[in-house]
């Protein structure tokens, strides 16, 4: 048995282009989601029920739904309803949702968790409402969830491969396509699988880094 | 329901708070029975009590931290809670503009631990009063200077010791140029060797003339530093005199008691 990384080598370029596609869709998808997370926060401690348990429902739903079957719906499913996205704006879409989602509860919960006397200072200097939220509350949370949310991001990266299935040319769909045109399978998803490897690795060290500053602005 | 005016005696100056018939509960609990007092521009009022009496609440509803569940609160003629001059209650808003009026100190110190010590000195007179940065700057370093805190301005909380942590505190209530400074037990979480550097702090202020409501179980510290004494128990106000009568010669019983416990475990 002898193993040809020579042509996997030979597929250098689309490898670089699939790990680069999937780079900027999670890049993307994941700065999106931050936003859109943090601004669910609102209605997610609103003070009225009205606004806040629609919105914990919504962010549970999406929680609940596996991120295969979200891209379906948005690629598949949408159309029904008059709505037709192209895989490129599908996978970020699902990416949003999905992940959103995720940073709205963890949020949350670092809020939940946020020592009350820090929002109670706010609030005796004068600090109110989208204020407070983002002078004191949010800087807060995002430095003690950033390990978290860092780990999710990561879970991101490793769902993204699911984009495949949905034609989006990303490292997935790449090697499918190399082992496919060259039958080369081990060495193509292996390849593959090291290159996620990496880009979980980048994170994670970014993650540690967030950590040591976590602990240092946690001991007010 | 809310006056409109003041209940002011027109022989005295205005006082800069006046609580009117504040009672406080906490679901069926009363905390806070009937609560009538006012603090006089530069006086230096003490709270004293024993644990739970409710010294800590009748600080929170003076700022509408807490909302009283019935009286009134003035400052400076203006009722806490409630819109200028009509019985509807303030907006949150307008609450938080009221407070900026008001400076707390916290038993716990509660600095912003993503800010430098200069940064939680400068953040609301910047962000909630919208004056201008450099002006703010300059009177933060130099409230930081008087606190004794000149070198550490660009210091994390997480850097600090409990009672530099405080003093800070102190600098960031003293920035908001308030009428008065509320103080909720500032040495309870200190160790004993840190406690006098922040008792220090405070006396200055009193003898500068700020005006200071201060709950505190530190007898000494109070006999010294207060204008005026106001002894709670079981949440109403049961003795409120001058130090020298309060510390000598208690007028009840249940004082009497309360400074003999204190004398007892050598706490003054």
């Amino acid at each position: 048995m002898s193993l040809r990384f020579d042509l996997i080598w030979e597929q250098a370029p689309a490898f670089l282009s699939g790990l680069w596609n999937t780079v900027w869709i999670c890049a993307i998808g994941i700065s999106l989601s931050l936003i859109l997370g943090i601004l669910l926060l609102l209605p997610l401690f609103s003070h009225h029920k009205v606004v806040r348990l629609p919105t914990k429902l919504l962010v549970e739903a999406a929680r609940a739904i596996p991120f295969l079957m979200l891209a379906y719906l948005v690629y598949y499913g949408l159309p029904s309803l008059g709505l037709t996205l192209d895989s490129w704006s599908t996978a970020i879409l699902t990416i949003v949702i999905y992940n959103a989602a995720y940073v709205a509860d963890i949020l949350r919960s670092a809020w939940v968790n946020l020592p009350k006397g820090q929002t109670e200072a706010a609030r005796a200097c004068g600090f109110t409402g989208v204020q407070l939220l983002r002078r004191i509350v949010l800087p807060q949370i995002l430095i003690a969830a950033a390990p978290i949310l860092g780990n999710q991001a990561i879970q991101v990266i490793r769902d993204s491969s699911f984009l495949a299935i949905i034609t989006v040319p990303e490292l997935t769909f790449t090697a499918k396509a190399v082992q496919a045109d060259s039958f080369v399978p081990f060495e193509s998803f292996i390849t593959a699988a090291l290159l996620y490897w990496v880009l979980c690795l980048l994170i994670e060290f970014g993650v540690q880094r967030l950590e040591w500053v976590r602990n240092f602005y946690g001991k007010a | 329901m809310a006056k409109l005016e003041q209940p002011i005696d027109a022989a005295q100056p205005l006082p800069v708070i006046q609580v009117v018939g504040l009672s406080k509960c906490f679901g069926s609990h009363p905390v806070l029975t009937d609560i009538n007092l006012a603090i006089m521009p530069s006086e230096t009022v003490c709270l004293l009590g024993p644990s739970g009496s409710g010294k800590s609440t009748l600080l929170r509803c003076m700022n509408w931290l807490e909302r009283p569940s019935s009286g009134e609160v003035w400052l400076h003629g203006t009722q806490m809670g409630y819109q200028a001059g009509r019985k509807r209650l303030a907006s949150e808003a307008e609450l938080a503009k009221m407070r900026t009026r008001i400076g707390m100190v916290f038993q716990q110190f509660n600095l912003w631990s993503h800010l430098t010590v200069l940064q939680n000195v400068i953040e609301a007179p910047i962000h909630v009063q919208k004056r201008p940065k450099a002006e703010v700057v300059a009177e933060a370093e130099h409230l930081l200077a008087k606190v004794g805190l000149h070198n550490k301005l660009q210091a994390y909380p997480s850097q600090l010791s409990g009672g530099q942590k405080q003093r800070v505190a102190i600098a960031r209530a003293l920035a908001m140029k308030s009428d008065v400074i509320l103080l909720d037990e500032p040495t309870s979480s200190l160790d004993p060797e840190l406690v006098g550097e922040v008792l220090a702090v405070i006396q200055d202020l009193a003898q500068a003339g700020m005006t200071l409501v201060i709950a505190t179980h530190e007898m000494k510290f109070a006999e010294e530093v207060a204008s005026r004494v106001i002894f709670l128990d079981q949440g109403r106000i049961v003795e409120s005199s001058d130090p020298k009568t309060f510390f000598a010669q208690p007028e009840t019983a249940r004082a009497r008691q309360f400074l003999e416990r204190y004398i007892h475990v050598g706490a003054i």
